[in-house]
């Protein structure tokens, strides 16, 4: 392919090959500061391709390839080049991880220990992690946490932040210094804009951390709090997980592990600050 | 640099090969055979081949989740052996299921998708009833599709399980009626190979046959890599027993109608892979003398480049138009894909 | 007409996690996981390495258990759930 560019993300590689420049120039400087695949073999190859000779320059579209593909998906303006990736490198990850334990949750660090938040879009795990991170947490991952079956300890994977909406204000005036990508407006889920992890996040990509504490929150609710069992958590847990059938033994004796050894709590939240708050006082009692 | 995938089918025979590979050739080498669905069989094949420490891992994480998949694939064929143990048929295992249950080297690393089996054409009516009855559910529920299966195709309607999420695929024949070809199933059931479970495989000869069949008049040559593998694996594992394992092949394959099929399997899986196949002159004359279009579906096969694409488009569209013809008679081909085309579908 | 006998995964397969009004059961022949509540791990403990029929299960659950207003039917119809997930085989 013609125009390439790689990167590793937390422990995953990746080779992103495109039939345009401007997206791999887009991510090239949005990742800038990211380092290179382990001996430059990447785990995962991602093609942004036309689909047709001419989709190449008329009402030029971006289609998704790569090692794991799911067939019916949209192909995208070039525009959103870099939401293109972005899907493309998490369909991956979704459908070809098998290392760890793969949750959709948000996580962020502190003290060597870690707060997962997982929940249904929209809930706000993207903009609760960008939004501690503006506190002083480390950034661990926004869209992926991934559980070492072997040591229960969750890894990071420090993508860009994906932020939709109105969470874009929101986070841009907590984060006045941030890096942020184009603000790409119409995108299927709205206007997307994306944010660079801070340089602290990005150099400890490495460095793993032990849930110390399970959130389910819930956007757009009356303050609420509720301690939940864990079958219930086991549920919700592998409904947000899409390796856990895949991985096994192995996923069995993560998901029981952490089910086991880590507080679980449903919260609702009317807004990011109640939210913030609400995390940070949960927290203190652990 | 132009590959193809002989960087592949070369690792594969001969795995010392890719020891020499940079972190490129690693790259490519590993996104072709997942583009082509052998990752758990080059795992296997490399796995005492020196490498970079990032493709080491890369492969370890594969070879985790083949054995999970092998173990889940061997499971549905026992749910299927439970839910129609009462109707007494037998019930022959095909493909990756079957080399997996039978332990042939043919299994070892190989992807299973779904359970394939094979029952007596008088058994199907019966089998099909059991298995809804123990929780599969027909997986498309369009009334012309379900018309135009039952009646001309080689097998039920693709059946989904409910809670498992698994598709099982029953089989009468193993090509479609409307194709040229008609494989003697009755034969291929009677000479069918019982296992410790009670499940059956094809007859050595006949898998080889299968695999043929399958490999050419059953698709465009998608997965014809894989499939060539298999037939490379049983022979290697056949012959080792049976010094004259080609012969019965042959034999079997023309009562089958299948001897170009397999001649042309053998000439192809001796030039990918250097399988030690040979022609006999008797008592039977049967040549493997390679043929001017041999180079056109080695070239098919080794379409793919080192980003996994598929490559070369005007022979692949060759060969997929080829195989459509091969399953349905022209005036057929019309009518399946007009009334496609009214239901708003894109031409298949 | 022979009764029909009942036999439980063999002990090895299952991986078995009690959590609260429910348990986690693991199947390394399936991989598959299964979340169940009573009387299931009980049936599956009672059946033990054993092939027996229906009735001699109800009687082994009687001495081990409180078995409340259990009855032939709700107990076949446990069993007949079991046997469909696959940790339990019907012979």
């Amino acid at each position: 392919m013609k125009h390439v560019f790689t990167v590793r993300i937390g422990p995953a590689g990746f080779r992103v090959g495109s039939d345009w420049r401007a997206p791999i120039r887009a991510l090239e400087r949005l990742y800038a500061g990211y380092p290179a695949p382990e001996d430059n073999i990447p785990d995962f190859t991602v093609r942004l391709f036309a689909a047709r000779p001419w989709r190449h320059w008329l009402r030029p579209s971006i289609t998704l390839g790569g090692d794991f593909v799911l067939p019916e998906a949209a192909p995208l303006p070039l525009s959103q080049g870099v939401l293109a990736a972005e899907m493309a490198m998490n369909l991956q990850m979704a459908m070809g991880q098998r290392r760890y334990l793969l949750l959709h949750a948000s996580a962020v660090e502190r003290e060597g220990r870690a707060v997962l938040m997982t929940g249904l879009s929209g809930a706000g795990k993207s903009t609760l992690a960008a939004l501690l991170a503006a506190r002083g947490w480390r950034l661990m991952g926004d869209e992926f946490a991934l559980i070492d079956p072997a040591s229960g300890l969750v890894h990071a994977f420090p993508r860009l932040v994906s932020l939709k909406n109105r969470a874009i204000e929101v986070v841009r005036k907590a984060l006045p210094e941030g890096r942020f990508g184009p603000l790409l407006a119409g995108t299927p889920k709205g206007d997307i804009q994306h944010l660079v992890p801070d340089s602290r996040s990005i150099a400890r990509m490495g460095d793993p951390a032990r849930p110390a504490l399970l959130l389910f929150p819930r956007f757009g609710f009356d303050n609420a709090e509720r301690g939940l069992g864990p079958s219930e958590v086991f549920v919700r847990l592998t409904q947000a997980s899409t390796n856990y059938v895949a991985l096994g033994e192995r996923g069995f004796a993560a998901m029981t592990r952490l089910v086991r050894e880590v507080a679980a709590c449903a919260i609702d939240y009317p807004d990011a600050d109640a939210a913030i708050t609400h995390v940070e006082r949960l927290w203190a009692t652990l | 640099m132009n590959r193809d995938a002989t960087l592949l089918a070369r690792a594969l025979y001969d795995p010392m090969s890719a020891a020499p590979l940079d972190a490129a050739g690693w790259t490519d080498l590993i996104a072709i055979a997942r583009a082509e669905q052998l990752t758990g069989t080059l795992v296997h094949r490399v796995a005492d081949v020196p490498k970079p420490p990032a493709a080491s891992r890369i492969l370890a994480d594969a070879r985790a989740s083949i054995a999970d998949q092998r173990r889940a694939a061997l499971w549905e064929a026992e749910a299927a052996r439970r839910a129609l143990i009462s109707i007494g048929t037998p019930i022959i295992l095909l493909k990756g299921t079957a080399y997996a249950a039978a332990e042939l080297t043919a299994g070892e690393g190989r992807s299973i998708g779904d359970l394939d089996i094979l029952v007596p054409r008088d058994a199907i009516a019966q089998v099909e009833r059991a298995l809804l009855a123990a929780g599969w559910e027909w997986a498309k529920p369009d009334p012309y599709d379900d018309a135009y299966y039952r009646r001309w195709m080689h097998e039920l309607p693709p059946l989904i399980h409910r809670e498992r999420d698994r598709m099982i695929d029953v089989h009468h024949t193993i090509l479609p009626l409307t194709a040229r070809i008609t494989p003697d199933a009755q034969a291929m059931i009677a000479d069918s190979v019982l296992l410790d479970n009670g499940l059956r495989i094809l007859s050595a000869p006949d898998m080889i046959c299968h695999a043929a069949a399958h490999l050419f008049a059953d698709g465009d040559l998608a997965g014809g890599l894989r499939n060539l593998w298999d037939i490379d694996r049983l022979c290697r594992d056949f012959m080792m027993r049976h010094e004259d394992f080609c012969l019965s092949v042959y034999k079997r394959a023309r009562h089958h109608g299948l001897l170009v099929a397999v001649q042309r399997a053998f000439r192809l899986a001796r030039d990918i892979y250097e399988t030690p196949v040979r022609g006999y002159s008797a008592p039977i004359c049967v040549s493997l003398d390679s043929r001017s279009s041999d180079a056109l579906f080695r070239r098919r096969l080794l379409a793919r480049d080192g980003w996994g694409r598929p490559t070369r488009r005007l022979t692949r569209f060759g060969f997929y138009v080829r195989s459509h013809w091969l399953r349905m008679p022209p005036a057929m081909l019309v009518r399946h894909l007009w009334t496609k085309w009214r239901k708003g579908y894109r031409s298949a | 007409m022979a009764e029909r006998l009942y036999r439980a995964a063999s002990a090895e397969t299952l991986l078995i996690e009690p959590l609260d009004e429910f348990t986690l059961i693991f199947h390394r022949a399936s991989g598959l996981t299964h979340l169940v509540a009573a009387p299931a791990p009980e049936i599956i403990a009672a059946l033990d390495r054993d092939q027996i029929s229906a009735a001699t299960l109800l009687e082994r659950l009687g001495t081990r258990y409180e078995l409340g207003d259990a009855s032939d039917e709700l107990l076949q119809a446990r069993l007949d759930e079991l046997v469909a997930i696959g940790l339990v085989a019907a012979l």
